[in-house]
């Protein structure tokens, strides 16, 4: 016997979704921007492992030349972003959402037996309920990195308004960095978040477009 | 993630007779198929939504990257650079300072915008000032540094992205306005500057320019400035972008009307202040 059930409330969905084309905006016009001064690598010494990036992605891609378009778009959308940003954390705080989320004292053990369980190197099955542990450190960490991003961008945007917030993440150097690192934990928040999606399968991506999973009767859900 | 569920519900039931348990799974059978029809009539609907929602988003993707441009930005954008820039000066302090360094952190400079430094800088060099009264004046460098002279390290910002810790020496633009620009110079009203062969030329607000680390510079990191960072004379301003750190200043004009930017004619912001 099986039943629908309301998983994800309509707002989160909406919240959701319009972050995606959002977020990968200010992804694509920081890149237009970034290649104006692309000098970040990882690396140790003159050894360079990976350059951000090699001049054939930013063909590839076409993102030569336009720094000024990336600003453009970059000033535009960082208000929309925000705003759907802000208005999902108040959404999340006033509906009790944020119960599910943010991570408590089981949290971390929890997430690692879920790592282990995917990992394929434990057969102990993660919790049925609708965040495990890691989902709750992962989704409660990209909203603090997009407050991450938030805070550091207006670092850079207004470094003399802001000096002291400036001073604090380190400087101005420092603060476009910081700005760096958390889009590529954007990208890579993205990549594991996709093969994840595509692991739980159909009912469960459903049910972040419908709202609702269809659950057998006989489990207790929480 | 949630554990994929079962493909089939479980639908026996031990303890009920025979002959009610073809019933009972009917029953669920229909029960179960109601469920099918339920979420798919809810996904149909959901992604309808979805789909015109996305038609909205592309459509508006579309609109904006198609509006005519205003000075090489289509003009939405341009709306919101300038609403932005109001923002800034409306809701914060024009008077914030931009952080200084001390003499330890000082790096060289980085050779960049070589626009209107073409050929050597005139040796009869003056500097040209209109709008402060009827008539044009012309400034000798001895004139000009004949103003308090005034020292500040301070992080020049390229709107590329990179930086420089410089160490300027120059006078006050402020004491420079005092002395030789309007009486009483209206913070909202406007500063323009060109190089002598005006193939450079920068747009201030008055606000900026008057701002107390904005130095006319002639000299850099403990020397005179160097024809590739703008001698005799260039504008030092820790509150813009590098772009508005005009080189071989030749012409300042004091004027009512936001004037001319090279930058902000191909695309950047007019404002570019931090």
């Amino acid at each position: 016997m099986k039943r629908l059930e309301a998983k994800h409330p309509r707002a989160i969905r909406w919240f959701h979704w319009i972050n995606f084309p959002l977020l990968a905006i200010m992804i694509w016009s920081g890149l237009l921007i970034y290649w104006a001064n692309p000098v970040y690598r990882i690396g140790v010494g003159n050894f360079t492992l990976f350059h951000f990036f090699p001049e054939s992605f930013f063909t590839a891609l076409n993102l030569n030349q336009r720094l000024a378009d990336g600003m453009a778009w970059h000033f535009l959308f960082m208000w929309l972003f925000a705003i759907n940003g802000l208005a999902y954390v108040i959404y999340t705080a006033v509906s009790g959402e944020w119960r599910y989320l943010v991570p408590n004292r089981n949290t971390l053990r929890e997430a690692i037996q879920v790592t282990l369980y995917d990992l394929h190197l434990s057969k102990t099955h993660p919790p049925r309920r609708k965040f495990n542990g890691a989902q709750q450190i992962a989704y409660t960490s990209i909203i603090l990195m997009g407050v991450g991003s938030l805070i550091t961008g207006l670092a850079i945007w207004k470094s003399v308004q802001f000096a002291w917030l400036t001073s604090l993440l380190g400087g101005y150097r420092a603060a476009r960095m910081e700005h760096f690192v958390l889009t590529v934990g954007y990208v890579l928040f993205f990549l594991v978040h996709i093969a994840q999606v595509i692991r739980a399968g159909w009912n469960n991506m459903r049910s972040m477009i419908t709202g609702y999973e269809v659950v057998p009767t006989d489990e207790v859900t929480s | 993630m949630n554990e994929p569920q079962p493909a089939k519900p479980e639908i026996t039931e031990p303890s009920v007779p025979e002959a009610d348990e073809a019933v009972a799974a009917q029953t669920e059978s229909a029960a179960s198929q109601e469920v099918d029809r339920e979420i798919a009539r809810r996904t149909r609907r959901s992604l309808l939504v979805g789909g015109i929602a996305s038609l909205i988003g592309a459509g508006a993707w579309e609109w904006l990257r198609t509006r005519r441009d205003d000075d090489e930005v289509q003009w939405p954008f341009r709306l919101a650079l300038r609403a932005n820039d109001q923002l800034s000066r409306d809701y914060l302090s024009e008077t914030r300072l931009a952080r200084t360094f001390s003499l330890a952190d000082v790096e060289p400079p980085r050779r960049n915008g070589m626009y209107g430094l073409d050929g050597n800088p005139d040796p009869n060099w003056k500097l040209t000032v209109d709008g402060a009264s009827d008539d044009s004046t012309e400034l000798s460098m001895a004139e000009i540094k004949a103003l308090p002279k005034v020292e500040m390290i301070t992080e020049f910002k390229c709107i590329e992205g990179w930086s420089r810790i410089l160490h300027w020496g120059g006078v006050r633009f402020r004491d420079f306005a005092e002395k030789y620009g309007p009486d009483d110079l209206d913070p909202n009203s406007y500063v323009y500057i060109e190089t002598p062969d005006k193939q450079y030329y920068v747009g201030l607000d008055a606000a900026s320019a008057i701002h107390p680390q904005t130095l006319l510079a002639y000299e850099l990191n403990g020397k005179p400035l160097a024809v590739e960072n703008g001698a005799p004379l260039r504008l030092a301003i820790p509150l813009k972008y590098g772009i508005k750190n005009i080189k071989r200043i030749g012409r300042i004009e004091f004027t009512d009307h936001r004037p001319a930017d090279y930058w902000a004619e191909q695309g950047y912001d007019w404002y570019a202040g931090f």
